[in-house]
């Protein structure tokens, strides 16, 4: 009798955003501070104190939300919401409810499914909480309020996702924009981007919405990925034995792979919302905001057109290269340096692409310096260094952001082009391998491969292939 | 007008004494209850009286003032203010609050 199902799912983004301070006071946002240390009587919510908003937060959320197509509340204002937890000391979030700044946009993705938009209800600007630390020897919980009064933005999406694929998708489309912007770095592991997912599922065909449930504590793309499957499963099973689902916060156990309720009917979610009434409203003038359209740096769709019309990249290119920002920046601060478009996006897609593989790293970890790169990217493609050499080089610049110059020269590794000396070792090779000498003299050209691969060998890598090709030839 | 003299008076239930209690995180003794339930029951027959006035058109104002755009340039102004913030901790570990086990 199995029934076939729909996901519908919606998203709630929390989005950390890059300014140097709070969003109410001057307190630094710096990461990793010791606790309580950037604290003010304004995070902390002592009586009396007068929050003051950072324009630069305003800023941000209209950069994001011109860049997700959305319509800007130019009359827009602070809301409180009301509860009662240990990581908010003023016992209220300052928010927005009534007068988001952004409503109304939406995001192309591209899944398996093909093209569709992602619609975005809105984007409100709000306060962060401090955090809670579990104290490993005693019963109780340490508080650092930091973290208290870092901006945030929230993009709330529309029910718009039907799987997993198209959540990361959106996800994706999200923090690259977001990057592009410079509004934060979006990482998940470390909480500056976060995902509430709220999912509910109906027989396919139903117009109606089934009852849905919001699961939090998701911090990476493959716990998400986790906890729709498991989500959707366990509301099918639900209504498979004609049970309710109940509408309810969940908290994802990513070891587990299982979700738990987390709140529970006697703490009703009753926010009492009100305008806040130590901040005065914002209007956001039409010139304010062609301000801020007009700084818009260039976006990924521009980019990548602009990589094949300037530097005559292929498509291919320059989708890899600003797939990540971390790439597209660091490919255009070397081309400034050393020229040599196609053979900087090679080093990147390639050599690059392989060690943050091989080292479990994500592209912004990328540590060494453009003058670095450009230097080992004109040592190989001048032919100073073998392709060998290079890569060997490029390992240490990638580890250890090396002078490929200085080491090139210390280690003594530039190409022998010395006819001499290169002679001297065909000959030796020559010598010592008579049945491939012989197997080419009979018209394997194949054998001479191997021999160019000895003389090579005996060089240590660094003797110019082209030039013992040509000596092999001859002295054959 | 005539309505409004003869209406009954907003009457606060129990349960709805309770659940504000709740939220605002009060314990109150039947005494105390009693008589929140009364100011609240006033302070209802106030906005009542409120809502007789015809207000369709006007904007509601969240604000007295018509001020608008007070902002800060974002420039780090404060330094370490770990002590004072800790000065009102009623415990303290490890440069933190001390709080009762909470779970997020």
């Amino acid at each position: 009798m199995s029934k076939t199902y729909e996901t519908v799912i919606g998203l709630e983004v929390h989005v950390e955003l890059a300014t140097k301070t709070k969003i109410f006071c001057g307190c630094s946002t710096a990461f990793g501070g010791a606790p309580n240390t950037h604290t003010c009587p304004v995070c902390t919510g002592m009586p009396g104190s007068l929050p003051v908003l950072n324009k630069q937060v305003v800023e941000y959320a209209m950069a994001v939300g011109l860049a997700t197509n959305c319509t800007i509340t130019q009359y827009c204002k602070f809301d409180r919401k009301n509860y009662f937890y240990p990581d908010n000391p003023q016992n209220y979030q300052i928010s927005q409810l009534y007068l988001p700044i952004c409503r109304n946009g939406g995001v192309e993705i591209e899944t398996s499914a093909g093209k569709k938009v992602v619609g975005i209800h809105e984007i409100h600007m709000e306060e962060d909480a401090g955090k809670l630390v579990h104290d490993e020897w005693e019963d109780v919980s340490i508080v650092d309020y930091n973290r208290s009064g870092v901006p945030l933005i929230e993009i709330v999406s529309e029910p718009d996702m039907r799987s997993a694929e198209e959540v990361i998708a959106y996800l994706e489309k999200l923090r690259l924009i977001i990057q592009y912007l410079g509004a934060s770095d979006c990482k998940l592991n470390e909480g500056s981007m976060r995902a509430d997912v709220n999912l509910s599922v109906r027989g396919v065909g139903e117009t109606e919405f089934g009852t849905r449930t919001e699961m939090k504590n998701l911090n990476s793309f493959k716990a998400i990925a986790r906890a729709i499957e498991g989500e959707r499963a366990r509301q099918i099973e639900l209504l498979e034995e004609g049970k309710p689902v109940i509408q309810e916060t969940r908290r994802w156990d990513d070891n587990k792979e299982y979700s738990y309720a987390m709140r529970s009917k006697e703490d009703a979610q009753d926010y009492r919302y009100f305008p806040e009434p130590d901040l005065v409203p914002i209007s956001i003038s039409d010139e304010w905001i062609a301000r801020v359209k007009a700084r818009q740096p260039e976006m990924r769709t521009e980019k990548m057109e602009r990589y094949q019309r300037e530097f005559g990249l292929p498509a291919y290119d320059a989708e890899i290269l600003t797939g990540d920002k971390a790439f597209a920046d660091l490919f255009e601060a070397t081309v400034a340096l050393c020229g040599r478009p196609k053979k900087v996006s090679n080093w990147i897609m390639v050599e690059t692409i392989r060690m943050l593989k091989d080292n479990g790293m994500d592209p912004d970890e990328i540590s060494f310096s453009p003058e670095h790169f450009a230097k080992l990217v004109e040592l190989a493609d001048e032919g100073a260094v073998t392709n060998t050499v290079a890569k060997e080089v490029f390992e240490l610049v990638f580890r250890e952001d090396i002078d490929p110059d200085a080491y090139v020269e210390e280690k003594g590794l530039k190409t022998v082009s010395d006819e001499g000396a290169l002679r001297a070792a065909v000959e030796k090779v020559i010598a010592e391998n008579p049945q491939s000498v012989e197997d080419y003299r009979n018209g394997k050209e194949k054998a001479i491969g191997f021999l160019v691969g000895q003389t090579m060998k005996a060089m240590k890598g660094k003797a110019n292939p082209g030039l013992v090709n040509q000596l092999l030839r001859e002295l054959l | 007008m005539e309505d409004l003299k003869t209406k009954q008076k907003n009457v606060i239930s129990d349960e709805t004494i309770e659940y504000v209690g709740i939220l605002a995180k009060l314990e109150l003794s039947d005494e105390e209850k009693e008589r929140a339930k009364r100011d609240m029951g006033e302070m209802l027959d106030y906005i009542d009286k409120l809502n007789e006035l015809d207000t369709d058109g006007v904007e509601p104002m969240s604000h007295v003032f018509p001020v608008n755009n007070v902002f800060r340039e974002d420039v780090v102004t404060n330094g370490d203010g770990s002590e004072a913030t800790l000065a009102n901790a009623p415990e303290r570990k490890d440069q933190g609050f001390k709080v009762p086990k909470t779970i997020g």
